[in-house]
């Protein structure tokens, strides 16, 4: 996708606008009418006890609830502007240009560069051998692992540590140039230097791509994020400025999870 | 196997103690019970191991009388015109007697005759005209050749049969050991690796029957079960694991192909009967319809062992390459497949060893018949080794008993074979992580 495009799209800040959304599995109603907007180029942090459905609502925004049998989502989803709930939407192309990173680093079991090199090999993104490797070692420098894996493309992904594993997966994800990028707790299976590894490396990406994060951890979600959004119960509580939701809640459920009342 | 002692500093109570004492008593029970059964499994098989080998083994060796044959033309050609049918049709039978008869000619009267000519296998007939169709130029002259003894003979010479037994008892007589024993004498009895019984079909006579002909008809069998049963079984287990909706009816479809694994095979055999033979009218006793026959019977197997496979693969592979736009096909052949490929590969070797040492489907669908000729395609008549084996313990004959078990050792020989190899695939296939 041309650059020309996306700015021509940029006529509201938001990247992402959703509206009503509710979200059932089988006869259990897991989030209830969801309003919420993702800035553009800015990191967006959901936090919430555990099952409040932070989860649920991240899958919505490149349909990976599709392929749980008994899910069902409602409302409406715009990317770009685009209602991407529809079912005319190819949900395959959609994940193309929202692109996610999951709670436990799951590499192919495969080579370091085919991991890299998968994503834009099914779509037809590269022109020849070249290209792709220009691809590969672009997306692994964005990772900021180029450096530690430039000499053992050839080793298996699964061989590195599990930090070195998710900014593996951070790369294969950028590697097809999405626009968003989903991450569903990408710190929570790691110590705390390969998470502040990753944090620094979200700072950097969010000049390329616009970031949800999904985070049980509020002190990271005030360190990365510029937007903070709050869930309890499958109800969005609380949205706003980072500083302000951690310095001033509105709501008093917002303020006893900060505070470390419950979650 | 000492007792632990507790850490020193740790006080422990007598009831502890005594507890503690408990649990080590049943532990070394449990262990010694696992050691018997294992000790007991092994004497089992090294008992049949024995049994069959100390059997069967005689069969790979073949007793032959070595005379000076004359390629008689009068006999052979007589109008000199090396014409194939008529070489073909010549009476090779009383070249070989004669030969045998010259080593003899004091022997008179037509019943020391047919014991002299007993000697022989039914069978030299062939061997010579395979000689005389190799090289016609052999016609006119007198060659030593060593001709095939008959199963009594081969008995008698391996030592089955005992020379102080009753003669009246005996399957060989004291004329017939008289004789062996002058030919023993003058070096005419040979002793030699049996290759008939790697390169010939089916016979009535047990020192011409040999077991490449079940051999074949195995394989090609296996080929046809193979064929059918592999791309079907991983397509149906591809499909019912990742795309097939969870309802009802797939769990129908589900207890069904487990019920279908434990359905007696010779049920299969019916159906074939039953629908490919009469009303496909596909041929009989034919590697094709065996091949179908035992194709629906791995179904299952391959099935159930592909998904269980298929269900092993993490999700989290699933979602990755999801997460990144693929394909649910994608997702399945370009990852889950692969990851797969060594439980569905071990799923299917079994069923096709299962396969190899099945009969009585065969049976049905008439694999049983007595067949001379090696099958050359899967449309042929033929046979396949179980059915061999069983076919020759139902035979009368003595040394039919060490074709039987030489067959048997044959079987167990391809099914190490076939087990070997999938160890060997899992190996290169789980090297790819
Ligand atoms: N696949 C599923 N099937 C049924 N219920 C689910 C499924 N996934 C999540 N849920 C339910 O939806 C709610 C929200 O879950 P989730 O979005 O995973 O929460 P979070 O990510 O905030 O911890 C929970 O009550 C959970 O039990
Ligand atoms: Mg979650």
């Amino acid at each position: 996708m041309a650059d020309g495009e996306r700015f021509d799209m940029s006529a509201t800040k938001a990247k992402v606008v959703a509206r009503d959304v509710s979200v059932f599995y089988g006869e259990k109603q897991a989030l209830f009418d969801v309003d919420l907007e993702i800035g553009r180029n800015e990191v967006t942090a959901l936090i919430g006890p555990s099952g409040c459905g932070k989860s649920t609502f991240l899958r919505c925004l490149n349909r990976m609830n599709d392929v749980i049998d008994g899910c069902r989502v409602v409302g409406s989803v715009k990317v770009d502007g685009t209602e991407i709930l529809d079912d005319g939407i190819d949900a395959v192309q959609l994940r193309r240009r929202v692109g996610m990173v999951f709670q436990k680093p799951n590499p192919f079991p495969k080579s370091i560069y085919d991991n890299i090199a998968y994503g834009p090999r099914i779509h037809g993104l590269s022109r020849d051998k070249d290209d792709l490797d220009e691809m590969v070692q672009s997306s692994l420098e964005k990772a900021g692992l180029w450096g530690e894996v430039k000499e053992r493309l050839q080793q298996p992904g699964t061989g590195l540590s599990g930090g070195q594993q998710q900014r593996l997966c951070i790369a294969r994800a950028i590697a097809v140039r999405p626009d968003v990028i989903l991450m569903d707790e990408p710190c929570s299976a790691l110590d705390p230097i390969a998470t502040a590894k990753i944090e620094e490396l979200i700072d950097e990406l969010r000049e390329s791509f616009s970031i949800v994060i999904v985070t049980h951890s509020m002190q990271q979600a005030a360190r990365v994020s510029q937007r903070t959004a709050f869930f309890h119960l499958g109800v969005l509580v609380e949205v706003g400025e980072t500083e302000r939701i951690f310095t001033n809640p509105v709501d008093e459920r917002t303020q006893g999870y900060i505070t470390g009342r419950f979650g | 196997m000492d007792e632990p002692v507790a850490p020193r500093g740790l006080q422990v109570t007598d009831a502890e103690a005594a507890h503690v004492r408990r649990r080590y008593r049943s532990e070394r029970r449990f262990r010694l019970l696992g050691a018997g059964a294992i000790v007991m499994a092994l004497t089992m098989l090294a008992l049949l191991v024995t049994s069959i080998v100390s059997t069967g083994w005689s069969a790979f060796y073949q007793h032959s009388l070595k005379l000076e044959v004359y390629f008689d033309p009068a006999v052979i050609d007589p109008d000199g015109k090396r014409d194939p049918d008529t070489l073909r049709s010549a009476n090779y039978t009383s070249l070989a007697r004669a030969a045998l008869k010259a080593e003899f000619p004091e022997v008179e009267g037509r019943r020391d005759i047919r014991a002299l000519n007993g000697l022989l296998s039914n069978g030299v007939d062939i061997q010579l005209l395979k000689m005389v169709q190799a090289d016609p130029e052999i016609i006119g002259q007198r060659l030593p050749v060593e001709l095939i003894a008959s199963d009594d003979v081969d008995s008698f010479l391996k030592g089955f049969i005992d020379r102080d037994e009753q003669e009246s008892n005996r399957r060989v007589k004291d004329n017939e050991i008289a004789w062996l024993d002058a030919l023993e004498a003058k070096d005419a009895v040979v002793a030699k690796f049996d290759a008939l019984f790697w390169t010939s079909g089916d016979s009535r006579e047990p020192e011409l029957a040999g077991f490449w002909g079940a051999m074949v008809g195995s394989f090609l069998t296996l080929l046809v079960t193979l064929g059918l049963s592999f791309p079907i079984g991983i397509l149906a287990a591809v499909y019912l694991e990742e795309f097939a909706p969870r309802n009802k009816f797939t769990d129908i479809i589900e207890v069904n192909i487990n019920n279908l694994a434990a359905v007696p095979s010779i049920v299969f055999g019916l159906l074939g009967l039953a629908v490919f033979l009469n009303f496909f009218g596909l041929p009989r006793s034919a590697p094709l319809v065996g091949g179908m026959v035992l194709a629906l019977m791995t179904l299952p197997t391959i099935i159930i062992a592909s998904r269980a496979a298929l269900k092993a693969v993490p999700p989290s592979i699933r979602e990755a390459a999801l997460g990144i736009g693929a394909s649910k096909l994608q997702v399945v052949t370009h990852h889950v497949l692969p990851l797969a490929m060594p439980g569905v590969l071990t799923g299917t070797i079994i069923g096709m060893a299962q396969a190899l040492g099945e009969t009585a489907p065969l049976l049905m669908i008439g694999m049983v018949a007595f067949i001379v000729d090696v099958p050359g395609g899967i449309t042929d008549p033929a046979t396949v080794m179980p059915v061999q084996i069983y076919l020759w313990a139902d035979s009368p004959e003595r040394a039919f008993v060490a074709r039987t078990s030489a067959g048997i050792m044959a079987l167990l020989g391809f099914l190490v074979l076939m087990n070997a190899l999938a160890v060997l695939l899992r190996k290169r296939f789980e090297r790819r992580w």
